[in-house]
Order: C-alpha cells, then sequence, then structure tokens
C-alpha cells in the first residue's frame, strides 16, 4: 500500500535519513520504533509531503505521492496525528472533529464517522462543545484520533500517541489501535519511542536509529530477539 | 450647561457613527493578520481604492452610490487577491523585514498610481439617496443619514464576516491555518488558498469601508495613511486577529476621537479663561495614539486577546 524507497532527507545539507526504505501492507499494523532523534517523526513528515526529500520515492498505491502537496496527500486517504496532537485549541471538541472531515462533502459519511467517533470514545460525545485545548492530555490525544478518523482513512499514521500520557491513558490509547484493527479496514503505521507497547501492537516493525533502518521483522520476532530486549527494553 | 449636554449627546452618536466605520475598515487588516501574521501597511490603499470605485462606477452606471458598494466589494476582494498572488506569495519566503518593506511598498506604488490616473484632486460624492441628508433626533443633535447609513451597512458587513468565519466550514478552515496552519494542512486545507481568501475577505470589507466612507469623505491618493494608522490603532487595541475586538476598538477609538469637543465646551461652560486659547479639538488623532501607546505598554495583546 504504501511504499518508501531509498529516500534521504537532509536538514540545512545534513543528511538526517539516509536511503530508507519501508513498506506498509494493507491491513496490517506497521510499527516504527527508536530513541528520540532517530528520525522517526522526519519520515512520517516526509510521507505527508511536509519536509521535501533529497532522493528516493514514496509510492501510495503506485502512485508516486512525493512531489505532491500535504493536501494532495490528505485526499488520497493518508492521515496523519502528529506528535504533539495540533488539535485547534480555541475551537470545540466537535468543530475539531469536523476539521479532521474537511475533505469529506458526502454529509451522511460525515455524521456516520462522527457518530463512530463519538462511540469509540464517549467522553469526545460527552464534551462536545468543550475547547479541545483546556481538556486533560489523553483526552485530547483521543480527539487528536478520532480527527484522524473522521476521513475514513486508508492509511492512518500516529505520531508518538502515548507521549506524555498518564500510564491509564498510555494503555486506553492503545487499547484504541486494537480496536481500529479488529473492527476497520484501516492500515495503521505507529511511530512511538514505547517500544514494548508498540512491537506488541504491530504485525511488522522497523527499529530506526539515527536516520536508518537497524533491523525489520515481524513484530513479535523483533520483541523475542536478544538484541531488541537489550538495547531497548533493558531486559 | 445645556450646550454641554447637547455636545456630550452630539459627539457620542457622532463617535458611535464614525467608530463603525474605523472598525470596518480594521476589520479586513485584522483577518488578515490573524491568518498569516502579515501586517499590511498598504491597508488604507485598499480603502483608497474602494472610495475611487464608487466614485467613478456610479455616475458610469448611472445608478446611486450606495448601489455600487458590492462592486467596490468585489473590487477590493479582486485587489487583495491579486496582491496575494503577485507579491505576499513572494514575501513570505523572505524575513519578517521583507514582508513590511514589501506591503509598505506596495502602498507606495497604489499611491502613486492613483495619482497618475486620478490627479491629486480631493473629490468626494455629491449627488445620492445618502447626501446631504439628516435627521434631527434632539436639539442641536443631528444625525447625517450618510454616516447613518454607514454604521448600519458597517454592522451588516460585520455580520456577514462573523457568519462566514464563525458559521461555515471554509470558515473554520480559514480560523485553524491562522491557529496552526501545518496542523491545517494535516487536515487537507491547503494554506495557500486560506490565505488568499483572507485577502479577499480582508479587500472585501475595506472595499465596502471605501464605497461608504466617500459619501462624506473626500478621496485622493493620499487619503490612505490616517485610516492605515487608525486601522493599526485599532487593532491593537482590539487584539490581533480578532474580529469582536477590532468592532469594540473601532467604536471605542470613534469615540475616543469625538471626545475633545467634549472637552472643548466643558472649558467653555466653566469658562475656563486661561484655558480658552487651547483647542483640544485640534489634538484629536493624537489622543488615538496616546491611547495605542498605553495599551502597548499596559496590555500588549490587546482587549481580546492575542489572536483568540
Amino acid at each position: 500500500m504504501l511504499e518508501v524507497k531509498g529516500i534521504t532527507v537532509r536538514y540545512s545539507g545534513l543528511p538526517v535519513m539516509r536511503d530508507l526504505s519501508m513498506k506498509v501492507e494493507q491491513n496490517q499494523t506497521v510499527g516504527v520504533v527508536g530513541a528520540n532523534g532517530a528520525g522517526k517523526s522526519t519520515l512520517l513528515k516526509a510521507i505527508m509531503g511536509a519536509i521535501k526529500l533529497s532522493a528516493g520515492q514514496i509510492l501510495f498505491n503506485g502512485q508516486r505521492i512525493d512531489r505532491l502537496r500535504t493536501e494532495e496527500i490528505v485526499r488520497l486517504g493518508i492521515i496523519y496525528v502528529p506528535e504533539g496532537r495540533r488539535l485547534f485549541g480555541p475551537l470545540s471538541v466537535e468543530e475539531n472533529l469536523m476539521l479532521g472531515a474537511y475533505t469529506v462533502s458526502d454529509e451522511a459519511s460525515k455524521r456516520r464517522n462522527l457518530e463512530y467517533v463519538f462511540e469509540l470514545f464517549p467522553r469526545l460525545a460527552e464534551r462536545k462543545r468543550q475547547a479541545v485545548g483546556s481538556m486533560s492530555g489523553g483526552e485530547q490525544q483521543m480527539a487528536a484520533i478520532g480527527r484522524g478518523l473522521m476521513s475514513s482513512p486508508k492509511l492512518l499514521m500516529l505520531d508518538e500517541p502515548s507521549l506524555g500520557l498518564a500510564p491509564l491513558m498510555v494503555s486506553e490509547v492503545f487499547e484504541t489501535v486494537r480496536r481500529l484493527q479488529r473492527e476497520g479496514d484501516t492500515t495503521v503505521l505507529l511511530v512511538e519511542q514505547n517500544v514494548l507497547e508498540a512491537l506488541e501492537l504491530s504485525d511488522w516493525a522497523y527499529i530506526l536509529q539515527t536516520g536508518q533502518i537497524r533491523k525489520q521483522g515481524p513484530a513479535r520476532e523483533l520483541l523475542a530477539s536478544d538484541e531488541v530486549r537489550q538495547a531497548f527494553l533493558g531486559l | 450647561m445645556e450646550e454641554l449636554g447637547i455636545q456630550i449627546l452630539k459627539s457620542l452618536v457622532s463617535g458611535l457613527l464614525m467608530g463603525l466605520v474605523f472598525a470596518l475598515v480594521a476589520l479586513g487588516l485584522t483577518v488578515i493578520f490573524g491568518v498569516m501574521d502579515i501586517v499590511n501597511f498598504a491597508h488604507g490603499e485598499f480603502l483608497m481604492v474602494g472610495m475611487y470605485t464608487t466614485l467613478l462606477i456610479s455616475p458610469l452606471l448611472g445608478v446611486d452610490p450606495v448601489l455600487t458598494l458590492p462592486l467596490a466589494g468585489l473590487v477590493g476582494a479582486v485587489l487583495g487577491v491579486l496582491c496575494y498572488f503577485g507579491l505576499i506569495r513572494f514575501l513570505l519566503r523572505g524575513p519578517m523585514i521583507a514582508q513590511l518593506f514589501g506591503t509598505f511598498g506596495l502602498m507606495i506604488f497604489l499611491r502613486n498610481l492613483a495619482l497618475l490616473f486620478m490627479g491629486s484632486e480631493p473629490r468626494i460624492v455629491h449627488q445620492g439617496w445618502l447626501v446631504g441628508k439628516s435627521i434631527v433626533i434632539g436639539p442641536g443633535v443631528v444625525l447625517e443619514s450618510t454616516k447613518l447609513a454607514v454604521a448600519v451597512l458597517s454592522l451588516l458587513s460585520f455580520a456577514v464576516v462573523w457568519w462566514l468565519i464563525n458559521r461555515t466550514k471554509v470558515g473554520k478552515a480559514l480560523t485553524a491555518t491562522s491557529l496552526d496552519a501545518e496542523g491545517a494542512r494535516y487536515m487537507g486545507i491547503s494554506t495557500e488558498l486560506m490565505n488568499a481568501l483572507a485577502w479577499a475577505v480582508g479587500g472585501a470589507s475595506v472595499g465596502v469601508a471605501g464605497g461608504l466612507l466617500v459619501n462624506f469623505w473626500p478621496v485622493d491618493p493620499g487619503v490612505g495613511l490616517l485610516f492605515t494608522m487608525i486601522a493599526f490603532a485599532t487593532v491593537a487595541l482590539g487584539g490581533f486577529g480578532s474580529v469582536r475586538g477590532a468592532l469594540v476598538a473601532g467604536i471605542l477609538i470613534g469615540l475616543i476621537v469625538n471626545l475633545p469637543p467634549v472637552w472643548d465646551a466643558i472649558l467653555r461652560s466653566i469658562d475656563a479663561v486661561g484655558l480658552r486659547g487651547l483647542d483640544i479639538h485640534s489634538f484629536k488623532y493624537t489622543m488615538v495614539y496616546a491611547i495605542y501607546f498605553l495599551i502597548m505598554v499596559l496590555r500588549p495583546q490587546g482587549l481580546f486577546g492575542w489572536k483568540q
């Protein structure tokens, strides 16, 4: 579904990502894990067209998307739930969700998606008129994921959804991803620092280090390998 | 003492009416600033273009000046969009100082263009439904019908812009872009399109303001500066990017400008001989800047906050 082919990204001349290739297959959950500064967010932003590539290609369902503008990529069905959520703070929960459906013109599917999000996160329904900026971090993360689901994405990319959340909220966020796997036909690309949880959730995983893929494989196998257990899980 | 009472009433009425014009001029500036964080020095020149539009189109089409307002709005919107795509878009890539000089240059360009085509002669609408008519609402208090109509139409324009921003999908997208342009792009909202829309809405509202203003204020190529400066003070007072702030601050500034005649009346009524020569009336715009200065020192985010 998504194919990243040998991409290089430079920040003011310095390569922060070199010749990186990866794949996401339909209906899979793919995890990208790695330490802070490994280039995880850079990868997602490059896919979104928010960062220009110095080399390489990105294909979505066979179509090249690395020359498209962000809003065109969104219309193809790739939705990015950014790190730090980037909600529109003074606007209400419902307004934020409806902005997630900006590219959807069919009113009926908008309503259906809103109902689905409210069912997924009942707390958002209770607080739909509240300014999203006044909610707790966990509730905001729900709003951000909910907003991402409003356009029935083909590929949902979650950037550090557990960052800065209380442990209870972290497990709720991951529980939601599990539910999406079970119920939806959404493909998920999950970027996480929380290596253990991310590997448990994913079908396939990539371990990223200083802008390059250090290791890849079925998530279960990576989780069991000594190298990963020592380097990331401290076991 | 009776004279004082009348003077107060008069000042309040004309302050309110003039304030609504100031508010409408500031509205366009605050919308553009809110979405793009860019200060448009040529804003008063947009007003001038709106004024000339009504002045020239009305006799050309043989219709009343009031009926040309939608055209003045349209010309303002087109001018805004042209400036955005022809100039501002490129300025955004440069540093802040490029934006300042860029819109300053645009101001000088438009002003000289007007000088070339229109000459330096001040001109005003001489006939129309609104010109020269007035309503007497009390002894000595005369409401000029031009200013009354301007006030009503100004409020109407505010209502339209408020509705557009707060009640429509595209308005929500505009708000989202002004809060976080990159975040909005991840929703599929084109920043380029929203910027152009902000310039269209800003240009349209100041164009309408110009079309209204020319009914009682003569237009010449240099008319913009005073209104640009007042609009800056209004936007700073109301809070950058706040539509509600522009309305409230515009009215406040209108009242402030009309305060000095009250002072003069007070001086006359208490017959303060020593102060007779001091005609505070001449300092009315100075007071706007004194207040502007105070606001900048005491409450830099303006009355209605910074953007939100």
